[in-house]
Protein backbone atom coordinates (compact mmCIF):
# COMPACT_ATOMS: atom_id res chain seq x y z
CA UNK A 1 0.00 0.00 0.00
CA UNK A 2 1.17 3.51 -0.80
CA UNK A 3 -0.14 6.98 0.48
CA UNK A 4 -0.58 9.87 -1.69
CA UNK A 5 -1.74 13.46 0.63
CA UNK A 6 -3.73 15.74 -0.85
CA UNK A 7 -4.58 19.24 0.31
CA UNK A 8 -7.85 20.18 1.09
CA UNK A 9 -7.87 23.75 2.46
CA UNK A 10 -5.97 23.25 6.06
CA UNK A 11 -6.28 19.16 5.86
CA UNK A 12 -3.95 16.47 4.13
CA UNK A 13 -6.09 13.80 3.02
CA UNK A 14 -4.64 10.23 2.73
CA UNK A 15 -5.40 8.79 -0.31
CA UNK A 16 -4.39 5.09 -0.26
CA UNK A 17 -3.54 2.68 -3.32
CA UNK A 18 -4.26 -0.67 -2.39
CA UNK A 19 -4.06 -2.20 -5.74
CA UNK A 20 -2.05 -0.92 -8.67
CA UNK A 21 -3.30 -1.64 -12.35
CA UNK A 22 -4.29 0.40 -15.31
CA UNK A 23 -7.29 1.42 -16.01
CA UNK A 24 -10.62 3.11 -14.78
CA UNK A 25 -9.61 3.28 -10.80
CA UNK A 26 -11.95 2.24 -7.91
CA UNK A 27 -12.07 4.84 -5.45
CA UNK A 28 -13.43 2.69 -1.68
CA UNK A 29 -15.03 5.28 0.84
CA UNK A 30 -15.13 4.49 4.10
CA UNK A 31 -18.10 4.50 7.13
CA UNK A 32 -18.32 6.86 10.09
CA UNK A 33 -15.64 6.26 12.33
CA UNK A 34 -13.73 4.23 9.90
CA UNK A 35 -10.27 4.09 8.05
CA UNK A 36 -9.29 2.55 4.74
CA UNK A 37 -8.66 -0.74 4.39
CA UNK A 38 -5.00 -1.68 4.23
CA UNK A 39 -5.85 -4.37 1.22
CA UNK A 40 -8.30 -4.82 -1.26
CA UNK A 41 -11.64 -6.31 0.38
CA UNK A 42 -11.56 -10.04 -0.69
CA UNK A 43 -15.13 -9.14 -2.33
CA UNK A 44 -13.39 -6.65 -4.83
CA UNK A 45 -12.33 -7.93 -8.06
CA UNK A 46 -11.44 -4.90 -9.79
CA UNK A 47 -9.15 -4.92 -13.08
CA UNK A 48 -7.95 -1.47 -12.52
CA UNK A 49 -6.08 0.67 -9.93
CA UNK A 50 -7.81 0.42 -6.61
CA UNK A 51 -7.64 3.55 -4.04
CA UNK A 52 -8.89 4.47 -0.68
CA UNK A 53 -9.67 7.65 1.00
CA UNK A 54 -9.44 8.54 4.65
CA UNK A 55 -11.78 12.09 5.25
CA UNK A 56 -10.97 14.40 7.27
CA UNK A 57 -10.44 13.41 11.28
CA UNK A 58 -10.33 9.58 9.93
CA UNK A 59 -7.24 7.34 9.62
CA UNK A 60 -4.03 9.02 8.35
CA UNK A 61 -5.44 12.16 7.74
CA UNK A 62 -5.77 15.28 9.49
CA UNK A 63 -7.73 15.78 12.38
CA UNK A 64 -8.64 19.41 12.74
CA UNK A 65 -9.65 21.04 15.94
CA UNK A 66 -13.78 22.57 16.46
CA UNK A 67 -15.44 20.27 14.48
CA UNK A 68 -17.55 21.68 11.74
CA UNK A 69 -18.13 18.59 10.03
CA UNK A 70 -20.88 18.34 7.02
CA UNK A 71 -21.57 15.42 4.21
CA UNK A 72 -21.13 18.45 1.97
CA UNK A 73 -17.51 19.02 3.18
CA UNK A 74 -16.90 15.43 3.35
CA UNK A 75 -18.51 14.95 -0.12
CA UNK A 76 -16.03 17.96 -1.27
CA UNK A 77 -12.74 15.71 0.29
CA UNK A 78 -13.94 12.62 -2.16
CA UNK A 79 -13.86 15.29 -5.01
CA UNK A 80 -10.29 16.46 -4.40
CA UNK A 81 -9.31 12.49 -4.57
CA UNK A 82 -11.33 12.84 -7.61
CA UNK A 83 -9.43 15.60 -9.44
CA UNK A 84 -6.31 13.44 -8.34
CA UNK A 85 -7.86 10.16 -10.12
CA UNK A 86 -9.71 11.43 -12.94
CA UNK A 87 -12.63 9.50 -14.04
CA UNK A 88 -13.44 6.40 -11.50
CA UNK A 89 -16.02 4.32 -10.52
CA UNK A 90 -16.58 4.28 -6.35
CA UNK A 91 -17.69 2.14 -3.57
CA UNK A 92 -19.11 3.57 -0.54
CA UNK A 93 -19.64 2.39 3.09
CA UNK A 94 -21.97 3.29 5.14
CA UNK A 95 -21.76 7.24 5.86
CA UNK A 96 -18.97 6.72 2.29
CA UNK A 97 -22.55 5.28 0.80
CA UNK A 98 -23.92 8.91 1.08
CA UNK A 99 -20.74 10.64 0.01
CA UNK A 100 -20.78 8.04 -3.21
CA UNK A 101 -24.30 9.42 -4.00
CA UNK A 102 -23.27 13.05 -3.44
CA UNK A 103 -20.04 12.35 -5.80
CA UNK A 104 -22.11 10.65 -8.49
CA UNK A 105 -24.56 13.49 -8.34
CA UNK A 106 -22.31 16.22 -8.45
CA UNK A 107 -19.34 15.02 -10.05
CA UNK A 108 -21.35 12.99 -12.44
CA UNK A 109 -19.33 13.16 -15.50
CA UNK A 110 -16.79 11.72 -13.88
CA UNK A 111 -18.29 8.77 -11.32
CA UNK A 112 -18.68 6.09 -13.88
CA UNK A 113 -20.99 4.48 -11.70
CA UNK A 114 -21.43 4.38 -7.39
CA UNK A 115 -22.21 1.32 -5.60
CA UNK A 116 -23.74 1.56 -2.38
CA UNK A 117 -22.98 -0.67 0.56
CA UNK A 118 -23.96 -1.07 3.95
CA UNK A 119 -21.78 -0.06 6.75
CA UNK A 120 -21.56 2.48 9.87
CA UNK A 121 -23.20 5.84 9.33
CA UNK A 122 -25.85 4.78 7.09
CA UNK A 123 -28.47 6.12 8.65
CA UNK A 124 -27.16 9.66 9.47
CA UNK A 125 -29.38 12.39 11.32
CA UNK A 126 -32.98 13.51 10.79
CA UNK A 127 -34.55 14.49 7.90
CA UNK A 128 -35.79 18.26 9.14
CA UNK A 129 -35.43 19.98 11.99
CA UNK A 130 -34.76 19.02 15.59
CA UNK A 131 -34.51 20.32 18.82
CA UNK A 132 -31.31 19.04 19.13
CA UNK A 133 -28.81 20.63 21.59
CA UNK A 134 -25.11 22.05 20.67
CA UNK A 135 -22.46 19.80 22.45
CA UNK A 136 -18.97 20.88 23.55
CA UNK A 137 -16.76 17.59 23.09
CA UNK A 138 -14.02 17.34 25.63
CA UNK A 139 -10.74 18.10 24.44
CA UNK A 140 -9.46 14.93 22.53
CA UNK A 141 -5.73 13.72 22.03
CA UNK A 142 -5.91 14.50 18.23
CA UNK A 143 -6.27 11.27 17.21
CA UNK A 144 -8.46 9.51 14.52
CA UNK A 145 -11.31 9.43 14.38
CA UNK A 146 -11.94 12.74 15.21
CA UNK A 147 -15.14 12.97 18.24
CA UNK A 148 -16.57 15.72 16.49
CA UNK A 149 -16.01 13.51 12.83
CA UNK A 150 -18.72 10.93 14.87
CA UNK A 151 -20.53 13.40 16.73
CA UNK A 152 -21.28 15.95 13.96
CA UNK A 153 -21.71 13.44 11.17
CA UNK A 154 -24.52 11.22 12.64
CA UNK A 155 -26.69 13.73 12.91
CA UNK A 156 -26.36 15.04 9.48
CA UNK A 157 -29.55 16.33 8.39
CA UNK A 158 -30.34 14.10 5.21
CA UNK A 159 -33.92 14.53 3.46
CA UNK A 160 -35.10 12.08 1.00
CA UNK A 161 -35.57 14.38 -1.83
CA UNK A 162 -32.46 15.88 -0.77
CA UNK A 163 -30.70 12.69 -1.52
CA UNK A 164 -33.08 12.12 -4.60
CA UNK A 165 -32.12 15.39 -6.34
CA UNK A 166 -28.68 13.75 -6.20
CA UNK A 167 -29.54 10.86 -8.06
CA UNK A 168 -31.25 12.68 -10.85
CA UNK A 169 -28.08 14.83 -11.29
CA UNK A 170 -26.39 11.95 -11.91
CA UNK A 171 -29.55 10.39 -14.32
CA UNK A 172 -28.73 13.92 -16.09
CA UNK A 173 -25.35 14.41 -16.34
CA UNK A 174 -23.58 11.02 -16.28
CA UNK A 175 -24.83 9.64 -19.39
CA UNK A 176 -25.35 6.30 -17.61
CA UNK A 177 -28.69 4.46 -18.21
CA UNK A 178 -28.19 3.16 -14.29
CA UNK A 179 -25.36 5.06 -12.48
CA UNK A 180 -26.36 4.33 -9.16
CA UNK A 181 -26.55 0.55 -7.02
CA UNK A 182 -27.64 0.06 -4.05
CA UNK A 183 -26.20 -3.19 -2.48
CA UNK A 184 -27.21 -2.52 0.69
CA UNK A 185 -30.02 -4.64 3.08
CA UNK A 186 -30.36 -1.69 5.03
CA UNK A 187 -32.63 1.63 3.59
CA UNK A 188 -32.68 4.42 5.93
CA UNK A 189 -35.70 7.07 4.63
CA UNK A 190 -32.90 8.76 2.61
CA UNK A 191 -31.93 5.34 0.60
CA UNK A 192 -35.79 4.50 0.03
CA UNK A 193 -35.93 7.91 -1.42
CA UNK A 194 -32.79 7.13 -3.37
CA UNK A 195 -34.03 3.21 -4.52
CA UNK A 196 -37.49 4.44 -5.79
CA UNK A 197 -35.53 6.82 -8.14
CA UNK A 198 -35.57 6.07 -12.02
CA UNK A 199 -31.32 4.93 -12.48
CA UNK A 200 -30.69 2.97 -9.42
CA UNK A 201 -30.32 -0.82 -9.84
CA UNK A 202 -30.82 -2.88 -6.26
CA UNK A 203 -27.98 -5.90 -6.98
CA UNK A 204 -24.83 -7.45 -4.95
CA UNK A 205 -22.25 -5.26 -4.43
CA UNK A 206 -20.56 -8.06 -6.56
CA UNK A 207 -22.97 -7.73 -9.13
CA UNK A 208 -22.53 -3.84 -8.99
CA UNK A 209 -18.91 -3.75 -9.80
CA UNK A 210 -18.89 -6.09 -12.37
CA UNK A 211 -21.98 -3.89 -14.13
CA UNK A 212 -19.55 -0.71 -13.65
CA UNK A 213 -16.21 -2.32 -14.52
CA UNK A 214 -17.90 -3.29 -17.98
CA UNK A 215 -18.73 0.62 -18.60
CA UNK B 1 -8.48 56.54 9.91
CA UNK B 2 -11.76 57.25 11.64
CA UNK B 3 -15.25 57.43 10.75
CA UNK B 4 -17.80 60.01 13.10
CA UNK B 5 -19.19 58.24 15.92
CA UNK B 6 -17.11 55.01 15.38
CA UNK B 7 -15.14 54.07 18.69
CA UNK B 8 -12.22 50.94 18.81
CA UNK B 9 -13.09 48.43 21.14
CA UNK B 10 -12.00 49.36 24.77
CA UNK B 11 -10.47 46.02 25.49
CA UNK B 12 -9.42 43.21 22.95
CA UNK B 13 -8.44 39.78 23.95
CA UNK B 14 -8.33 36.03 22.40
CA UNK B 15 -10.29 32.99 24.05
CA UNK B 16 -9.01 29.66 22.75
CA UNK B 17 -12.74 27.94 22.35
CA UNK B 18 -12.22 24.80 21.36
CA UNK B 19 -8.82 24.60 20.16
CA UNK B 20 -9.84 27.68 17.58
CA UNK B 21 -8.73 31.24 19.16
CA UNK B 22 -11.77 33.62 19.06
CA UNK B 23 -10.85 37.18 19.23
CA UNK B 24 -13.11 39.06 21.32
CA UNK B 25 -14.09 43.06 21.49
CA UNK B 26 -15.45 45.10 24.24
CA UNK B 27 -17.25 48.23 25.03
CA UNK B 28 -18.11 49.92 28.29
CA UNK B 29 -17.48 49.03 31.70
CA UNK B 30 -15.64 45.55 32.35
CA UNK B 31 -18.19 45.53 35.86
CA UNK B 32 -21.61 46.13 33.98
CA UNK B 33 -23.79 43.53 32.72
CA UNK B 34 -22.74 41.93 29.75
CA UNK B 35 -24.49 42.29 26.47
CA UNK B 36 -23.93 40.40 23.57
CA UNK B 37 -23.54 41.16 19.90
CA UNK B 38 -23.36 38.66 17.30
CA UNK B 39 -22.14 39.69 13.50
CA UNK B 40 -23.51 38.16 10.54
CA UNK B 41 -21.75 36.28 7.19
CA UNK B 42 -18.40 37.46 6.19
CA UNK B 43 -18.47 40.69 8.56
CA UNK B 44 -16.81 40.72 11.97
CA UNK B 45 -17.16 42.08 15.29
CA UNK B 46 -16.25 45.63 14.28
CA UNK B 47 -18.82 46.35 12.21
CA UNK B 48 -20.18 46.63 15.32
CA UNK B 49 -17.97 50.11 16.20
CA UNK B 50 -20.41 52.67 16.05
CA UNK B 51 -23.52 50.86 17.31
CA UNK B 52 -21.68 48.90 20.30
CA UNK B 53 -20.34 52.37 21.96
CA UNK B 54 -24.32 53.66 21.92
CA UNK B 55 -25.44 50.50 23.70
CA UNK B 56 -22.10 50.71 26.21
CA UNK B 57 -23.06 54.45 26.79
CA UNK B 58 -26.50 53.22 28.19
CA UNK B 59 -24.59 51.37 30.96
CA UNK B 60 -24.29 47.82 29.13
CA UNK B 61 -20.77 45.82 28.92
CA UNK B 62 -20.75 44.94 25.24
CA UNK B 63 -18.80 42.12 24.07
CA UNK B 64 -18.78 40.66 20.42
CA UNK B 65 -16.45 38.59 18.84
CA UNK B 66 -15.11 37.07 15.28
CA UNK B 67 -16.38 34.24 14.43
CA UNK B 68 -13.83 31.75 13.17
CA UNK B 69 -12.11 32.67 9.81
CA UNK B 70 -13.36 36.17 10.15
CA UNK B 71 -11.28 39.14 11.45
CA UNK B 72 -8.93 38.69 13.87
CA UNK B 73 -10.13 35.23 15.02
CA UNK B 74 -8.44 32.28 13.86
CA UNK B 75 -8.70 30.23 10.40
CA UNK B 76 -10.44 26.90 11.29
CA UNK B 77 -10.17 23.67 9.04
CA UNK B 78 -13.99 23.37 8.96
CA UNK B 79 -16.58 26.10 9.56
CA UNK B 80 -20.35 24.97 9.84
CA UNK B 81 -23.50 26.30 11.36
CA UNK B 82 -22.78 24.08 14.64
CA UNK B 83 -19.38 25.02 14.97
CA UNK B 84 -20.39 28.49 15.03
CA UNK B 85 -22.97 28.60 17.75
CA UNK B 86 -20.66 26.23 19.92
CA UNK B 87 -18.10 28.83 19.35
CA UNK B 88 -20.54 31.31 20.74
CA UNK B 89 -21.46 29.40 23.88
CA UNK B 90 -17.74 29.27 24.27
CA UNK B 91 -17.48 33.26 24.26
CA UNK B 92 -20.64 33.71 26.34
CA UNK B 93 -19.57 30.96 29.00
CA UNK B 94 -16.78 33.01 29.55
CA UNK B 95 -18.23 35.78 30.57
CA UNK B 96 -21.47 34.74 32.58
CA UNK B 97 -23.46 31.79 33.55
CA UNK B 98 -26.52 34.40 33.67
CA UNK B 99 -29.04 35.35 31.23
CA UNK B 100 -27.95 38.11 29.05
CA UNK B 101 -29.38 40.19 26.67
CA UNK B 102 -28.42 38.71 22.68
CA UNK B 103 -28.74 41.13 19.39
CA UNK B 104 -27.90 39.36 16.37
CA UNK B 105 -27.56 40.67 12.93
CA UNK B 106 -28.36 38.53 9.66
CA UNK B 107 -26.71 35.44 9.89
CA UNK B 108 -25.78 36.09 13.64
CA UNK B 109 -29.42 36.73 14.34
CA UNK B 110 -30.17 33.26 12.85
CA UNK B 111 -27.60 31.67 15.12
CA UNK B 112 -28.78 32.99 18.10
CA UNK B 113 -32.47 32.34 16.83
CA UNK B 114 -31.53 28.29 16.87
CA UNK B 115 -29.59 29.14 20.13
CA UNK B 116 -32.25 30.40 22.08
CA UNK B 117 -34.56 27.32 20.99
CA UNK B 118 -31.58 24.92 22.04
CA UNK B 119 -30.38 26.93 25.51
CA UNK B 120 -33.02 29.53 26.36
CA UNK B 121 -31.19 30.02 30.20
CA UNK B 122 -28.42 31.90 28.24
CA UNK B 123 -31.24 34.56 27.06
CA UNK B 124 -32.62 37.22 28.89
CA UNK B 125 -33.86 39.04 25.87
CA UNK B 126 -33.30 38.50 22.17
CA UNK B 127 -32.87 40.77 19.62
CA UNK B 128 -32.32 39.76 15.94
CA UNK B 129 -31.76 42.94 13.42
CA UNK B 130 -32.81 41.55 9.70
CA UNK B 131 -32.06 37.99 10.34
CA UNK B 132 -35.09 37.05 10.51
CA UNK B 133 -35.64 33.36 8.23
CA UNK B 134 -37.65 33.62 5.05
CA UNK B 135 -38.06 31.24 2.24
CA UNK B 136 -35.67 33.32 0.09
CA UNK B 137 -32.11 31.29 0.34
CA UNK B 138 -29.96 32.95 2.72
CA UNK B 139 -26.90 35.43 1.11
CA UNK B 140 -24.59 36.23 3.35
CA UNK B 141 -23.55 32.91 5.09
CA UNK B 142 -20.93 30.61 3.60
CA UNK B 143 -21.03 26.63 2.81
CA UNK B 144 -23.16 25.32 6.21
CA UNK B 145 -26.28 27.05 4.90
CA UNK B 146 -27.90 25.19 2.40
CA UNK B 147 -30.07 25.65 -0.32
CA UNK B 148 -31.79 23.83 -2.85
CA UNK B 149 -28.75 23.72 -5.36
CA UNK B 150 -28.70 23.56 -9.08
CA UNK B 151 -25.62 21.52 -11.10
CA UNK B 152 -23.30 24.28 -12.04
CA UNK B 153 -23.81 25.85 -8.39
CA UNK B 154 -22.49 22.60 -6.98
CA UNK B 155 -19.96 21.96 -9.52
CA UNK B 156 -18.76 25.59 -8.76
CA UNK B 157 -18.73 25.07 -5.03
CA UNK B 158 -16.71 21.90 -5.24
CA UNK B 159 -14.32 23.78 -7.58
CA UNK B 160 -13.53 26.30 -5.00
CA UNK B 161 -13.25 23.55 -2.43
CA UNK B 162 -10.63 22.12 -4.38
CA UNK B 163 -8.43 25.66 -4.29
CA UNK B 164 -8.86 26.19 -0.92
CA UNK B 165 -5.13 25.23 0.01
CA UNK B 166 -3.68 27.91 -1.62
CA UNK B 167 -6.53 30.27 -1.81
CA UNK B 168 -5.41 34.14 -0.80
CA UNK B 169 -7.18 36.83 -0.84
CA UNK B 170 -7.20 39.79 -3.75
CA UNK B 171 -4.92 42.78 -3.06
CA UNK B 172 -6.51 46.13 -3.51
CA UNK B 173 -5.83 49.39 -2.34
CA UNK B 174 -8.05 50.54 0.33
CA UNK B 175 -10.01 52.38 -2.14
CA UNK B 176 -10.46 49.12 -4.34
CA UNK B 177 -11.00 46.85 -1.06
CA UNK B 178 -14.14 49.76 -0.20
CA UNK B 179 -15.27 49.17 -3.38
CA UNK B 180 -15.51 45.94 -3.83
CA UNK B 181 -17.49 45.61 -0.16
CA UNK B 182 -19.57 48.23 -1.77
CA UNK B 183 -20.91 46.10 -4.40
CA UNK B 184 -22.90 43.84 -1.25
CA UNK B 185 -23.04 46.79 0.78
CA UNK B 186 -23.99 49.08 -1.68
CA UNK B 187 -26.29 51.35 0.84
CA UNK B 188 -23.33 51.92 3.61
CA UNK B 189 -20.78 55.02 2.77
CA UNK B 190 -17.79 54.89 1.45
CA UNK B 191 -15.92 56.30 4.43
CA UNK B 192 -17.73 53.34 6.15
CA UNK B 193 -16.64 51.23 4.29
CA UNK B 194 -13.43 52.83 4.15
CA UNK B 195 -13.09 52.52 7.38
CA UNK B 196 -14.23 48.75 7.79
CA UNK B 197 -10.97 48.10 5.69
CA UNK B 198 -8.62 49.49 8.66
CA UNK B 199 -10.36 47.48 11.00
CA UNK B 200 -11.07 44.54 8.67
CA UNK B 201 -8.24 43.90 6.51
CA UNK B 202 -4.31 43.93 6.81
CA UNK B 203 -2.18 45.77 4.88
CA UNK B 204 1.24 43.87 3.00
CA UNK B 205 3.66 45.05 0.55
CA UNK B 206 1.58 44.53 -1.99
CA UNK B 207 -1.73 45.67 -0.77
CA UNK B 208 -4.60 45.25 1.93
CA UNK B 209 -6.45 42.43 2.40
CA UNK B 210 -9.25 40.89 4.05
CA UNK B 211 -8.94 39.00 6.53
CA UNK B 212 -11.80 36.75 6.28
CA UNK B 213 -10.56 33.32 5.65
CA UNK B 214 -10.39 32.89 1.56
CA UNK B 215 -11.90 29.29 2.01
CA UNK B 216 -15.18 31.00 2.95
CA UNK B 217 -17.59 31.88 0.20
CA UNK B 218 -21.09 32.79 -0.38
CA UNK B 219 -23.33 30.30 -1.55
CA UNK B 220 -22.70 26.82 -0.63
CA UNK B 221 -25.70 24.33 -0.64
CA UNK B 222 -27.20 21.63 1.51
CA UNK B 223 -30.28 20.26 2.66
CA UNK B 224 -31.13 23.27 5.22
CA UNK B 225 -34.02 24.96 4.71
CA UNK B 226 -33.99 28.67 6.02
CA UNK B 227 -37.87 28.20 6.95
CA UNK B 228 -36.35 25.59 9.32
CA UNK B 229 -35.69 28.59 11.49
CA UNK B 230 -38.97 30.30 11.41
CA UNK B 231 -40.20 27.23 12.90
CA UNK B 232 -37.93 28.02 16.21
CA UNK B 233 -39.08 31.59 17.01
CA UNK B 234 -43.13 31.22 17.91
CA UNK B 235 -42.29 29.12 20.93
CA UNK B 236 -39.10 31.61 22.01
CA UNK B 237 -39.94 32.84 25.89
CA UNK B 238 -37.86 35.55 26.34
CA UNK B 239 -38.34 38.66 25.41
CA UNK B 240 -38.15 39.38 21.57
CA UNK B 241 -37.54 42.12 19.64
CA UNK B 242 -37.22 41.99 15.76
CA UNK B 243 -35.96 44.66 13.11
CA UNK B 244 -36.41 44.67 9.73
CA UNK B 245 -35.59 47.43 7.09
CA UNK B 246 -37.85 47.43 3.99
CA UNK B 247 -35.22 48.20 1.34
CA UNK B 248 -33.71 44.56 -0.75
CA UNK B 249 -30.11 44.37 -0.85
CA UNK B 250 -27.47 42.11 -2.18
CA UNK B 251 -26.99 40.61 1.63
CA UNK B 252 -30.49 41.08 2.45
CA UNK B 253 -32.87 37.96 2.86
CA UNK B 254 -35.99 39.05 1.41
CA UNK B 255 -37.87 38.59 4.74
CA UNK B 256 -41.60 40.25 3.96
CA UNK B 257 -43.24 41.77 7.52
CA UNK B 258 -46.35 39.63 6.68
CA UNK B 259 -45.11 36.86 6.30
CA UNK B 260 -42.77 36.95 9.87
CA UNK B 261 -45.40 38.91 11.47
CA UNK B 262 -46.93 35.65 12.87
CA UNK B 263 -44.00 33.75 13.86
CA UNK B 264 -42.66 36.37 15.97
CA UNK B 265 -43.06 35.24 19.69
CA UNK B 266 -45.89 35.91 21.46
CA UNK B 267 -45.36 39.45 23.10
CA UNK B 268 -42.62 40.03 21.12
CA UNK B 269 -42.38 42.94 18.84
CA UNK B 270 -40.87 43.88 14.78
CA UNK B 271 -39.88 46.97 13.86
CA UNK B 272 -40.41 47.55 10.31
CA UNK B 273 -38.11 50.80 8.48
CA UNK B 274 -39.04 52.17 6.02
CA UNK B 275 -36.70 53.04 3.02
CA UNK B 276 -33.70 51.51 5.63
CA UNK B 277 -31.76 47.97 3.96
CA UNK B 278 -30.07 45.01 5.55
CA UNK B 279 -27.82 46.41 7.92
CA UNK B 280 -29.75 48.83 10.09
CA UNK B 281 -28.29 49.05 12.71
CA UNK B 282 -25.22 50.48 10.44
CA UNK B 283 -27.44 52.96 7.98
CA UNK B 284 -29.65 53.59 11.32
CA UNK B 285 -27.30 53.60 14.60
CA UNK B 286 -29.06 55.52 16.86
CA UNK B 287 -32.83 54.98 16.22
CA UNK B 288 -31.57 50.96 16.25
CA UNK B 289 -29.27 51.66 19.31
CA UNK B 290 -32.16 53.61 20.83
CA UNK B 291 -34.99 50.47 20.24
CA UNK B 292 -32.66 48.01 21.60
CA UNK B 293 -32.00 50.18 24.58
CA UNK B 294 -35.87 51.23 25.21
CA UNK B 295 -36.63 47.37 24.83
CA UNK B 296 -34.00 46.40 27.33
CA UNK B 297 -35.91 48.94 29.94
CA UNK B 298 -33.68 51.79 29.38
CA UNK B 299 -30.44 52.31 30.54
CA UNK B 300 -28.48 50.68 33.47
Amino acid sequence: MSTTYLAHNQVQLALHQLQDGSGRPLLLLHGLGEASPTTVPDWIDWPGPVHALDFTGHGASTVPVGGGYSAEIILADADVALAHLGECTVVGRGFGAYIALMLAGARAAQVRGAVLCDGPGLWGGPSGPTSADFVVLAPSDGSAPDPYALHELSKDLRPADYAALFVRLAMEHSGLDEPLAVAGVVRPPWLEAVVREVGVVECSREDALARFAAL
Amino acid sequence: MTFPGAEAPARQHELDVDGVIIAVHEWGDEAADPLFLVHGGSDFGRTYDEFAPRLAAAGWRVITWDQRGHGDSGRAALYGWDADIRDAIGVMTHFTHRPAPVVGHSKGGALMIQLADAQPFRFSHLVNLDGLPSKRPMSDVSEHERGRMVASDLAGWLDHRRSTATATRKPGSLDELAARRARSNPRLAMDWLRYLVTVGAFESEDGWRWKLDPSMRFGGFGPWRPEWTAYRMPGLGMPFLGVIGTEQEPMGWGTVPDQIRPLIPVGGRLEVLEGVGHFVHIEQPAVVAGMVIDFLGGGR
